[in-house]
């Protein structure tokens, strides 16, 4: 049976002063439903009963990723205008859009929680709400359309698989759908990467360099060590986070390794290497200080990706106030629409 | 009889279809609404897979057996026939949109014309063009009612993208002797026949917005023959950088 969510009201009735007490009580049961819910792995739905941290905190990373999907279209749509050949286009063009659907699913998944989008967007512009640290880095050449889609897709789906069965059902759902979308996009960038690596000795350089820039801010993005994650425990005993930043980086560590051979270009970290013991390949430690630094505002891109979804926010401040504004003028068409 | 009337015409067709392609990819992370960054993307996904159905037709018909990155990216500014309509810049929202309802409006009288083509490939792009070309009107139909009647700001901005998008109409219907040869040989419509039905419809709906359709004097054309405006040159090069700075490569 699940929570309906309702309030019962009863045990206040006949005495007065019984009220606060009595909802202590209710909260205290509710609490414990929700947590005997989340220990027999089952999902939460936005009508159930939630503690408010879980709420806050689900807003907050829904956001996060929602933000990340949107800021993440700019280093990429840098190229669309400049794509080698029609069949890279087509492809480029396609994934990019894709990002702006996956924005969209995440935006309406965190707006089962209460909030919606047009406030989202200003805790974006105020600097309240983050989004992923890695779209901080200036795409300078071809090579690094192929190095985003290898390495930064890579490690965007190690996160985001375990999060297909967290607990809070729609964001859960949403990243059924996103988590597919992205794997298609990893074998897209692998494979523009690879025709590069085996194409002209110039193309092969543009490769390696673009692995060499993006090697280690995609180790980087899984988060900071373990022992530093602030949301981490929390997180965990509530379903959202199934494991923890260090195993997840583990574990795309051990899902590229080998695809860089394959592809014939070399990580830049000299530590790299297969270990038998572990079963599990050993690698150097990432620069969190410069995780740190990107993260609170000071990468390369930081202030260019903020300025251009602002611009782009408020040049179309006149496009939405016309459809707000046709809309009231006809009811009945624009509810068809 | 016109030599190659069939291949210029497809070509015609290709080029329009990719460099209206390019201009509202251009939007991409830019749009007013993210739906609406999704929908541009979509339309311009569209018509850039028209377009490279056409190159591979027009390579067969003008037996080159160029490739569709030749087309695309090896051909200089003289040597693309497209309108010049479609390689207008995109302004404001309401330029694109207004540029947007009048390319769509044409090419889908074109492409359901072009389903009965006597070119079998060509009556196969078209069948499917035309399906995702009626949406690109619909889309394009449904913004030019909300901005123009809209706000007061909305409005005044589709009379100044009307006014700066309507002159390059009129080479659209413009009739030579390839749109003849090619009328005469089935192949396709002479655009010359398309105006009435793409008239009917402009006129409707800007009614409908609360606009006024405008009329113009001047009539700028030359784009058939590889005569672009100014600005055509720059997209070109941003296009063509990276594909000619690396000959013969594969991608």
């Amino acid at each position: 049976m699940r929570s309906s969510g309702q309030i019962e009201h009863g045990a206040a009735l006949d005495d007065p002063f019984a009220g606060e007490a009595a909802a202590e009580v209710i909260s205290d049961r509710h609490e414990a439903e929700f947590q005997a819910l989340i220990d027999s792995d089952q999902r939460i739905e936005p009508r159930d009963w939630m503690p408010d941290g879980y709420r806050k905190s689900l807003i907050r990373q829904i956001a996060q990723h929602a933000h990340s999907e949107i800021i993440g279209m700019q280093p990429e749509g840098n190229w669309i205008t400049r794509a080698p050949s029609l069949r890279r286009k087509a492809i480029l063009m396609a994934k990019v859009q894709d990002e702006a659907g996956h924005g969209l699913y995440l935006y309406c998944a965190a707006e089962t929680l209460g909030v919606d989008r047009a406030e989202l967007i200003d805790l974006l512009h105020q600097g309240r709400q983050k989004y992923s640290s890695i779209f901080n880095y200036p795409t300078l050449t071809w090579a690094d359309v192929g190095a985003i889609g290898w390495l930064v897709d890579g490690a965007a789906i190690t996160n985001q698989i375990p999060l297909c069965r967290c607990s809070f059902g729609p964001y859960a759902r949403a990243m059924v759908r996103v988590c597919k979308e992205e794997s298609f996009h990893q074998r897209q960038g692998f494979e523009s990467l690879y025709a590069l690596s085996h194409g002209t000795p110039e193309q092969h350089e543009m490769a390696q360099d673009a692995v060499n820039r993006w090697w280690w801010p995609s180790v980087e993005m899984l988060g900071p060590p373990d022992a530093e994650s602030t949301h981490s425990a929390q997180s965990t005993a509530w379903g959202i986070k199934r494991y923890s930043n260090d195993e997840l980086r583990q574990r795309f560590v051990d899902m590229v390794a080998p695809q860089a051979v394959v592809l014939g270009l070399t990580p830049p970290d000299p530590e790299l290497r297969w270990n038998e013991d572990r079963g599990h390949y050993d690698f150097g430690e990432p620069d969190f200080e410069e995780l740190r630094r990107v993260v609170s505002g000071d990468g390369p891109c930081n202030r260019q990706r903020a300025a251009h979804h602002l611009a782009a926010h408020e040049e179309g401040a006149w496009v939405r106030a016309a459809a707000a504004a046709y809309a009231a003028k006809h009811p009945a068409t624009s509810a068809a629409a | 009889m016109v030599a190659g009337a069939a291949a210029v015409y497809a070509l015609r067709l290709a080029d329009d279809c990719l460099v209206l392609s390019h201009r509202l990819a251009q939007w991409s992370s830019r749009a007013p609404t993210l739906e609406d960054d999704v929908a541009l993307t979509n339309i311009a996904l569209d018509l850039l897979g028209q377009a490279r159905g056409l190159y591979a037709r027009t390579a067969e018909l003008d037996g080159t057996g160029r490739s569709e990155d030749d087309y695309a990216f090896m051909r200089g500014e003289r040597e693309f026939i497209n309108c010049l309509l479609v390689e207008q810049e995109n302004g404001d929202f309401a330029a694109t949109i207004v540029r947007q309802l009048l390319c769509s409006t044409f090419q889908l009288a074109q492409w359901q014309a072009l389903t009965t083509s006597t070119d079998g490939p060509v009556s196969a792009v078209a069948a499917k063009a035309a399906k995702e070309t009626s949406y690109h009107r619909d889309h394009a139909t449904d913004w030019t009612l909300r901005l123009g009647d809209g706000t007061d700001e909305s409005h005044r901005r589709m009379e100044s993208a009307l006014a700066a998008m309507w002159p390059f109409t009129a080479e659209l219907f413009e009739s030579d002797a390839v749109a003849r040869e090619a009328g005469a040989l089935g192949v396709g419509p002479d655009p010359a026949t398309l105006r009435p039905e793409w008239e009917g419809y402009i006129r409707r709906v800007l009614g409908d917005a609360t606009l006024v359709m405008p009329e113009s004097t001047w009539t700028p054309s030359g784009g058939r023959e590889g005569l672009h405006t100014e600005c055509f040159g720059y997209m070109l090069a941003e296009m063509q950088h990276l594909h000619r700075s690396f000959p013969g490569v594969t991608w």
